[in-house]
């Protein structure tokens, strides 16, 4: 699993495609924590070609979440989200602890 | 009614879901069902290798899956420890994110996603059975 990030003014912007699930979270976690040991906590994570993500991604993500926040106005925002993927979040319930939007112009623009 | 095998180790877990991809094509299941059933297959076999085999490269996990009248039945066995889901914890999910703890996660993903979804202890295996109904 490939990790590409790009550095903005505001935030860093992360993006990977492909499965992320047991076999493939932990490396999606090592690519976030070389963003948030830099003290960077505006995040941008680009999944407009993630095709699969289980509890173990969406456990990661909240983690990142509750760490992003505590710094002031520091979070996660999510990018390109397949519907299927968004389906499901809504689903069990977790939708409200991620701000979504279609283009990483828009995320980045939020902060 | 295609059983297959494969290793209770992470790395097959895309393979899984090709399988499952396949026999929910099979089935009639629409884009959203046939990736429900994905990610609740996905987060039992997780489980598996990580509870009842307590690692991976320990045991095998079958999975059989049968098309029914009303959309897909899927059947995954181990030999690993009894699992018992009255152990696991419901996540707090709604709660302050603060609040959320992972335990527990991968059987209410499972639950959430599948229609119906029954554990049992038969003969030394761990049976999961899961059912998935087509929309309409």
């Amino acid at each position: 699993m490939e990790f590409q990030m790009t550095s903005y003014k505001r935030c860093e912007v992360l993006k990977t495609s492909g499965r992320i699930d047991s076999s493939t979270a932990p490396k999606l976690e090592e690519a976030i924590k070389n963003v948030t040991d830099r003290d960077i906590f505006k995040i941008v994570f680009d999944m407009s070609d993630v095709t699969f993500m289980s509890s173990a991604g969406w456990w990661i993500l909240i983690n990142t979440q509750k760490n992003c926040k505590r710094y002031n106005r520091g979070e996660l925002i999510l990018v390109g989200v397949a519907q299927n993927i968004c389906e499901s979040l809504e689903l069990v319930g977790m939708g409200s602890y991620f701000k979504i939007f279609d283009t990483v112009v828009d995320a980045v623009g939020f902060f | 009614m295609p059983t297959t095998t494969f290793p209770g180790q992470f790395d097959s877990l895309g393979k899984i879901s090709d399988f499952v991809q396949g026999v929910s094509d099979a089935a009639g299941l629409n884009a959203s069902e046939a990736y429900a059933v994905q990610l609740a297959v996905d987060e039992a076999c997780t489980n598996i290798i990580e509870h009842a085999y307590g690692g991976e490269g320990v045991g095998a996990i079958e999975c059989t899956c049968e098309p029914t009248s009303d959309g897909l039945c899927i059947v995954l066995r181990d030999h690993g420890r009894p699992f018992n889901p009255d152990a696991v914890p419901e996540p707090k999910i709604g709660a302050p994110l603060e609040e959320v703890k992972p335990r527990g996660l991968g059987v209410f993903f499972m639950r959430k996603m599948m229609d119906e979804v029954i554990f049992t202890f038969e003969q030394g295996e761990n049976v999961l059975t899961m059912l998935k109904r087509k929309s309409g």
